[in-house]
């Protein structure tokens, strides 16, 4: 389905400040997988995500999804089979337009964006039995502009509107992290239900073991722009939270910190 | 009478200006200098149609029309050649200075002997002096509905996306580029209508008329948001052309008070300083709250 080749990241090429975060990169994710990835901070996984969605140019290397080859192709262009949860809250939602103008924008994703009225009244109600879901109450603030909204609130609303149309693929960049622990949950289970009632592959980041651990059916840990955990099926079904922290402080010692 | 009057026409005209000035600066977060020559664009083609003998209100139309290509051209040169915002419409605004040249043949194009949309109006006659007035009025108010009706439609949701939060349009898969590239062609447009009727209302084409277009918009848009943004039941459209007839008011009380015409461009820009301090002490007193 996604196939990574030989990945060659360099930021700042040339310069002093050359850092290469992916060198011979390979990554491959089969159809309807469901990947969570982990890692410390600055090990490359919003890059490797960039890379996929190519929000960032790459120095080598080919990214294939299905028989589609996307090296080169507009950011844009490749979207059209990518719904994505952004890391930063606020790159999810338009803060000055109303939550349900927020809603219609991405329910017409993947049509034209012509001279028809914006907001189709008739899909109000749909609107709101999706917002019902989060079951934080949005299905009663359709007219409050989302910049007035928590950053936790506009995450979930971010998770909805990136699933709203038809995608192959959905790339979740720590979807969870601005959410409280009950709200985290219930956009967990949501993220699940999405996932298997749309029938999309997904790659998730996470800084929280235990929702690696819990969800998806491949786990990968990222250290240094390389994969040094990789496991799926049964082996990911018997990793527990202790055996990743384990890689973590043997990571830690050899870093000598 | 004659004052008010004058203040109203003058600030209605601006308004059509201000409204094209609110897509690029407030809805698009683009500081577009192409209005200092694409509002002379509009009166150049008025000028020039009028004296071949086109028919006053086709001529509005062309200027429009005229302005959509020079956003177009401020576009393609920041969308598809990467060259940055205020710089691509400083390019623009240069080299449409010769071209408003060439187009009206001279610097200085009078047009008080041919007909213009105002002395062709069918109620002329019942409206006496409040003819021209009425006609600028219809204008502002069409402009300002079909702005209104645009950014309700699916086209227009996009155009407020892009300048809040580009990534989102991104994500819907949609080009930036395309969407900042239709912003500045309306805006233009409309900057080039007002261009277009102020000549037809002062009866002459003059190249400089422009010099200060873009401060006169961007002072109208400031004042309109900042002044009403109490009253939450006025359209931000609304607004922003109430705030060109109080810049206009402004402007014309500063004269009153014995400053000559020659100061117009140094009250232009105080009133302009002065509306951008009392908007940020404005914004002081809240935070401090
Ligand atoms: N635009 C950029 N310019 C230069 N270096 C960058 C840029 N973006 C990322 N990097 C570098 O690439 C490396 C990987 O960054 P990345 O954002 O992918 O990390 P991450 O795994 O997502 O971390 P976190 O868990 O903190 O989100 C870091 O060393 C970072 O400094
Ligand atoms: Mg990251």
């Amino acid at each position: 389905m996604l196939e990574l080749r030989n990945i060659k990241k360099i930021f700042n090429q040339n310069t002093v400040n050359e850092t290469t975060v992916f060198d011979n990169f390979n990554l491959s994710v089969k159809k309807g997988d469901f990947v969570s990835v982990i890692g410390s901070n600055g090990s490359g996984k919003t890059t490797m995500l960039n890379i996929i969605c190519g929000s960032l140019p790459i120095e080598g290397g080919e990214i294939i999804i299905g028989d589609r080859n996307l090296t080169g192709q507009k950011e844009y262009k490749r979207y059209k089979n990518i719904g994505r949860v952004y890391q930063n809250p606020s790159l999810g939602t338009c803060p000055s337009m109303t939550l349900l103008e927020n809603m219609s924008l991405a329910d017409n994703k993947g049509k034209i964006y012509g001279l028809g009225r914006g907001t189709d009244k008739k899909r109000i109600n749909y609107y709101k039995q999706l917002l019902s879901r989060l079951n934080l109450g949005l299905e009663d603030k359709l007219y409050v502009k989302v910049g007035l909204l928590s950053g936790g609130q506009r995450q979930a609303v971010a998770l909805l509107m990136s699933t709203m149309t038809p995608i192959d693929f959905l790339i979740l960049d720590e979807h969870t992290a601005a959410l409280d622990p009950k709200t985290a949950e219930v956009i967990m289970q949501l993220t699940r239900e999405l996932v298997i009632e749309k029938k999309i592959t997904a790659i998730m980041v996470t800084h929280n073991l235990k929702y690696a651990v819990e969800y998806g059916n491949r786990l990968i840990m990222m250290c240094d722009g390389k994969a040094i955990i990789d496991k799926s099926g049964k082996e990911k079904e018997e990793i527990s939270v202790d055996d990743i922290l384990d890689t973590f402080n043997k990571i830690s010692i050899e870093k000598g910190n | 009478m004659a004052i008010t009057l004058s203040i109203l026409e003058q600030g209605l005209i601006y308004a059509v200006l201000a409204l094209g000035v609110y897509i690029t600066y407030k809805i698009l977060d683009f500081p577009d200098l192409t209005v200092d020559s694409s509002f002379p664009l509009g009166a150049a083609v008025s000028a020039i149609l009028i004296t071949k003998g086109l028919n006053a209100y086709l001529c509005l139309i062309v200027s429009f029309l005229a302005g959509a290509a020079a956003g177009l051209t401020t576009g393609i040169i920041h969308v598809k050649f990467k060259v940055r915002d205020l710089l691509s419409g400083i390019i623009t605004m240069t080299m449409l200075y010769s071209i408003n040249l060439h187009i009206a043949g001279k610097a200085n194009l009078p047009i008080f002997n041919s007909e213009n949309i105002f002395s062709i109006s069918p109620l002329k006659d019942y409206l006496g002096g409040f003819n021209t007035l009425f006609i600028i009025f219809l204008v502002v108010l069409a402009a300002k509905l079909v702005l209104d009706w645009y950014l309700k439609t699916k086209s227009g949701y996009l155009l407020r996306a892009v300048g809040d939060n580009p990534t989102l349009v991104t994500s819907l898969s949609k080009d930036n580029g395309t969407v900042k590239i239709i912003g500045l062609v309306i805006a233009n447009a409309l900057v080039s209508l007002s261009g277009a009727v102020m000549c037809q209302q002062q009866r002459f084409f003059e190249i400089s008329m422009g010099t200060g277009a873009i401060v006169i918009g961007l002072a109208s848009v400031i004042i309109g948001i900042n002044l009403f943004k109490t009253a939450s039941f006025l359209k931000p459209t609304t607004a922003v052309i109430l705030g060109s007839v109080v810049y206009k008011a402004c402007v014309a009380i500063a004269i009153s008070f014995g400053l000559s015409a020659t100061d117009m461009k140094l009250i232009t820009g105080a009133l302009f300083l002065a509306v951008l301090i009392l908007g940020n002490l404005g914004k002081g007193k809240k935070s401090n709250a």
